[in-house]
């Protein structure tokens, strides 16, 4: 038996199995697990949410945000002012909804900028918001920064383990569909997919609010296990890059590279911040995403091909005798 | 000390010339090399902590120091080029992956440098000591510092365009920005202009940390301030344009000026950001950035 041959034509039934053993798996670890577990497997599911949104928008557009941190945080905040108003889904909603709106502001102001124009922009809005925010705080509350209560961690862990079911569908649809073609040209040349009919602005600006939508509600998800927020907390531009590296070193074309990207990232940030002090994140942070990007441009998805095609090479050889048969029957 | 408002838009021009400074080492690094360096306001810091050590440490002036932390960054910026952005460059499919790419590897960048700041300097904030005289110059409090810090910036500012313009190799700088394939062609040296071309933005960048040192407190956080004041100089005069981004960081100074004097100190970043905004839907390409 081929196995590689077996990967091929086998290859959604196995993907299948494979992601629904990963969710009940899981879903499961509240029963065996403590709730430094749960705590832990809820921080890297908000990871997740944030790399694939990113990947969603930015992969396949080409168009470089570095916006990520500014909706998670608008969710933080959505959070720390709605907290003892409203229950926790509907605070879900309104982190989504805000963040949605604000991206659509951002991305019809800003998406008829080209290349590098955007990355800057985005990347000034993280400060601005920061700024701007923290005056707010100042000038109209006299205090900085909010606690937020804690809530059940296992509850924050489904709510988690939804949304990221959900993003990871809401981008397969989305790239299946006509529309994900379209953001497919786009990244190709923008240009001619203009000349092709595509309104290219609208897609643009419509992903660009849809991913932000999922960046919210995670900083919603988020809020109650940071327990207390302030600017610098909430809109801190790790959150704009970790999901970057992330997303780059498992590889942008694909769904599942920025999932693995995530869970390598966020175990080792837990790592690293709970053994060494914390300023050493920054350094091994920084190393690791200089030496990801220019080791690894296509992420660990653009090694697999390279690899299966080493394995099959391998596994041809060794079953030579066998081979050689069956291309003579044929 | 009453702040009246020529004092505040002169003051806001002397500080406005180490902006230009800082703004014309970035956009050569955007313009030739390709690069969005955001580590580029953390050159400025290091080389502005440097200064004050080197000041304190052998007791000589932030001037002579900064011919030493220029060239010191010239080398830094030309290895980072010469090692990791021509590598990426090579390799990378497309313009655009590059750009991405490199500012990727450039944030990296910054945190490491950050890192060894701070495990190096720690979160002192130093004192400005140097040509703190005042001088009254038509009803104006003016300091000294501000005005030497101004000259400096404006005399390297002239001398970059200069060399830009009419040496030769600034001739192969402006080749190369151009279109580095037929540039190679020519006989250019191109990695090499490339190579130069980054570490002189270095260079100013390390000129223009002493020169910050000079006016105001440095500190081992200057450096993420100073890479958005010179991210927004740059768009405002046009991303690649030397002349554009020198006029350019004297407006932003003379509004920082004027809305650290007149409003909120907090609100400066805004503002620049609004500015940016207004800019960028009016005139995407800056003020003297081409189409």
């Amino acid at each position: 038996m081929d196995i590689t041959r077996l990967f091929t034509t086998h290859r959604k039934l196995l993907l299948t199995v494979f992601l629904v053993l990963l969710l009940v798996l899981v879903a499961t670890v509240p029963l065996y697990g403590g709730p430094y577990h749960v705590s832990v497997l809820t921080f890297v599911l908000v990871y997740i949410i944030l790399a694939l949104s990113w990947a969603m928008f930015s992969g396949t557009t080409g168009y470089m945000s570095l916006a990520p941190a500014v909706f998670f945080g608008l969710g933080v905040y959505s959070m720390a002012l709605l907290q003892y108003e409203l229950p926790f889904p509907i605070i879900m909603v309104i982190g989504g909804l805000v963040s949605f709106a604000f991206a659509l502001l951002i991305g019809l102001v800003t998406l008829r900028l080209k290349g590098m124009y955007f990355a800057i922009f985005t990347f000034g809005l993280v400060v601005f918001m920061n700024k701007i925010i923290e005056y707010m705080e100042t000038n109209i509350r006299g205090q900085h920064g909010w606690a937020i209560a804690p809530m059940n961690g296992t509850m924050l862990l489904y709510t988690a383990l939804g949304l990221a079911v959900a993003t990871v569908f809401a981008i397969y649809f989305i790239r299946r569909s006509k529309y994900g073609l379209a953001m497919m040209s786009i990244g190709g040349n923008e240009e001619a997919a203009a000349h092709m009919g595509i309104n290219t602005t609208s897609v643009k600006v419509l992903t660009f609010a849809i991913s932000a939508i999922f960046m919210g509600v995670a900083g919603v998800i988020a809020a109650p296990k940071l327990g207390y927020v302030n600017t610098n907390i909430a809109f801190a531009t790790t959150y704009s890059f970790m999901p970057i590296l992330m997303a780059v070193f498992g590889g942008i074309g694909t769904l599942y590279g920025p999932v693995i990207g995530a869970v390598v990232f966020a175990y080792l940030e837990l790592m690293i911040r709970n053994e060494l002090p914390s300023r050493y994140f920054q350094l091994i942070f920084g190393c690791l995403l200089v030496l990801v990007i220019i080791l690894l441009p296509n992420g660990i998805a653009g090694l697999m091909p390279m690899l299966q095609e080493r394995l099959g090479r391998l596994i041809a050889r060794l079953g030579k005798g066998g081979q050689a048969e069956q291309h003579a029957n044929t | 000390m009453l702040e009246t408002l020529p004092q505040l838009i002169v003051t806001g021009i002397l500080a406005g010339g180490v902006y230009g400074l800082l703004a014309m080492g970035l956009t050569l690094q955007y313009g030739v090399c390709r690069v969005l360096n955001i580590t580029h306001g953390e050159f400025v810091m290091l080389s502005a902590v440097l200064t004050f050590t080197l000041c304190s440490e052998l007791g000589i002036n932030p001037l002579v120091a900064a011919a030493i932390t220029g060239p010191f960054m010239f080398v830094i910026g030309f290895l980072f080029q010469i090692i990791l952005y021509r590598f990426l460059r090579a390799r990378s499919p497309s313009q655009p992956v590059f750009e991405g790419s490199a500012l990727l590897v450039a944030f990296g960048l910054m945190y490491v440098i950050l890192f060894i700041a701070q495990n190096e300097w720690g979160g002192l904030r130093l004192p400005v000591y140097w040509l703190t005289q005042k001088v009254m110059f038509a009803g104006m409090t003016l300091f000294l510092n501000q005005i030497v810090a101004f000259a400096v910036s404006v005399a390297l500012g002239v001398a970059i365009h200069l060399f830009l313009s009419h040496s030769r190799l600034g001739r192969a700088i402006r080749a190369t920005a151009e279109d580095p394939a037929t540039a190679g062609l020519m006989g250019v040296n191109t990695n090499m202009i490339l190579a130069v071309c980054f570490g002189l933005g270095a260079l100013l960048a390390g000129i223009a940390g002493p020169l910050s040192a000079m006016i105001t407190a440095p500190s081992t956080t200057m450096g993420f301030q100073n890479t958005v004041i010179a991210l927004i100089v740059v768009v405002l005069g046009g991303l690649g344009s030397v002349p554009g981004s020198f006029i350019a960081g004297i407006i932003i100074g003379i509004v920082s000026l004027l809305v650290m004097g007149l409003w909120k100190p907090i609100l400066t970043v805004p503002v620049y950001y609004a500015l940016l905004m207004i800019l960028l839907l009016v005139r995407p390409a800056g003020l003297l950035g081409k189409k």
